[in-house]
């Protein structure tokens, strides 16, 4: 122990260069769970997010039932309850709550509780993305859908989803890159990521700042290459249509540019 | 009569848009409507497709009561075309697949089919040439025949035009009446809200001047635009001429 500690450069840099080299496997295996976590809760609560976004957003037209109408006011309640309550409350706090309560189900499967536990917070950030892509639309678009005969569930699949998706990109991107940071709160349970194995390294050799300079470069590693992925994927995105204020006068393109047509 | 509007009654909140509008309007008839702005042109149109509901009053299209069976909204809606001011294409398709959708999603159609009935639509309003471009990159003109030929390939058997041509360039007017003239030729039942008077006395079959929420004159494009009964038609023709 003494010959490790007498090992350790005294300098910043130099000492975080030797806490990494000594303790990779360690900070790598903390890493890939954080990585996992927070892919598999974005990704879940992206899910959750839709089912909930699109129950928010269900529409009642006056002509529709008494019945309809007062479900749909009770589905807004609900769901309202959630999205509340999973972003009003802090996620450490989320985690303790709900990892004591499922005890029994999740026994010592602290990663899969992981996921369940920001799944379930993503959940409700998602469901608010969602909304307000759906919200954002031109109500023109649902319009002229509901105008050529499509019902409900065609407008929201067809028209509304696919361009609400497109608008939320973004938000969706970055609460992934949220979840990276935010899943060492998960430490609180026991979960082995990131700061859970960084705890465990500077408790081998008492180090805190040079072990958890180590950390927050990794942290910065995985967010910033995280960003750098989704607006490279933004752009190609964008790249189907041009999305800007435009001339109503000129077309931008010429006939002799278009594909030739498929023959049927 | 296709469509049997009786003493139609609109508000929004307190605002009493539509005051008791009686109208009915025979199959291959092309009716244009007129009056100023906030007289609830739009409201009309967007009732008899049932983008708005109303509160009293009924209206029937092929001798049914449009309300009596919510099931059967969608499929009404679909006999029934709306061109929206605004063109409201769907901007995350290509312009062929604004016209194909519809048929496939609503009418059930075969893709092959509705592609086959897409293109000859589009050639019929100019855009085959265009058939597998992003709609955002269409001028104003050529999203509206889009937006035409979009509703047509759902063969309603009314058409709904909401002022067609008040988003457009000057010079992009043209271009669109004419699809609609064309239509017009093809003996469609046609309603028409629109602003071009010359527009409206060459193709209308029956010319409706609108005001503060009633049809205040109804007649021949001669009578009405050439003979107008009352004060405020004379009035509110007179502002267009001068202008
Ligand atoms: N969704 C709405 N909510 C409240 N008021 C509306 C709505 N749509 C239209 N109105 C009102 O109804 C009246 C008639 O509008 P509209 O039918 O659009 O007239 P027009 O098409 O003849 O210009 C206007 O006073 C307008 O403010
Ligand atoms: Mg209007």
């Amino acid at each position: 122990m003494i010959t490790i500690l007498s090992k350790i450069p005294n300098d910043l840099w130099g000492a975080s260069a030797y806490i990494f080299s000594k303790y990779a496997p360690l900070f790598y295996f903390g890493a890939k769970n954080t990585l996992i976590i927070a892919l598999s809760g974005t990704i879940i609560g992206l899910i959750i997010g839709l089912g909930i976004g699109i129950l928010r957003a269900l529409p009642v037209y006056d002509y529709d039932s008494k019945l309809k109408h007062s479900v749909v006011k009770f589905i807004r309640f609900i769901t309202s309850i959630y999205v509340e309550v999973f972003r009003g409350t802090p996620m450490m706090v989320q985690a303790v709550f709900i990892y004591n309560i499922f005890l029994p189900v999740f026994k010592n499967a602290k990663l899969f509780a992981g996921i369940v536990i920001v799944s379930i917070n993503t959940g409700a950030y998602m469901a608010e993305i969602i909304r307000a892509g759906i919200q954002s639309l031109d109500k023109g678009q649902n319009e002229a859908a509901r105008s050529i005969g499509m019902n409900n569930f065609q407008t929201m699949v067809f028209i509304i989803l696919p361009q609400a998706i497109k608008n939320a990109f973004p938000a969706i991107g970055n609460e992934f890159v949220v979840n990276i940071k935010d899943t060492s709160v998960l430490n609180v349970i026991g979960v082995t990521e990131l700061f859970f194995q960084s705890t465990t390294v500077a408790g081998i050799i008492y180090r805190f700042s040079d072990t958890f300079f180590v950390t927050a470069l990794i942290y910065l590693f995985l967010t910033y290459s995280t960003t750098l992925i989704l607006k490279y994927v933004e752009h190609k995105m964008n790249l189907g249509g041009y999305d800007g204020p435009q001339s109503q006068t000129t077309p931008l393109i010429k006939a002799h540019y278009v594909e030739k047509e498929k023959t049927l | 009569m296709i469509i049997q509007i009786d003493h139609l009654v609109k508000r929004f909140g307190q605002n009493e848009v539509l005051k008791d509008v009686s109208l009915g309007v025979n199959k291959g008839e092309v009716i244009s409507i007129i009056g100023s702005s906030g007289s609830g042109k739009s409201t009309l149109l967007r009732c008899i497709n049932l983008l708005e509901s109303y509160q009293s009053g009924s209206i029937q299209f092929e001798g049914k009561n449009i309300l009596s069976s919510i099931k059967e909204i969608n499929s009404y809606r679909a006999q029934v075309g709306m061109i929206f001011q605004s063109f409201n294409l769907f901007s995350h398709l290509s312009v062929l697949e604004n016209c194909v959708i519809g048929q496939m999603k609503v009418l059930k159609k075969s893709r092959a089919d509705s592609e086959r009935l897409a293109l000859e639509t589009l050639e019929k309003v100019g855009l085959a040439q265009f058939a597998k471009t992003s709609v955002m990159t269409l001028s104003g003109g050529q999203k509206q025949r889009v937006a035409i030929a979009r509703t047509l390939c759902m063969e309603p058997k009314v058409l709904l035009f909401d002022e067609p041509t008040s988003a457009l360039d000057p010079e992009m007017v043209g271009e669109v009446l004419n699809v609609i003239k064309s239509l017009a030729l093809e003996h469609r039942t046609m309603i028409i809200v629109t602003h071009e008077m010359s527009f409206a006395k060459e193709v209308s079959d029956r010319v409706l001047f609108m005001d503060k929420g009633i049809i205040l004159e109804d007649g021949t494009p001669d009578q009405l635009f050439n003979n107008p009964k009352e004060e405020r038609t004379k009035e509110f023709l007179s502002r267009f001429r001068t202008q």
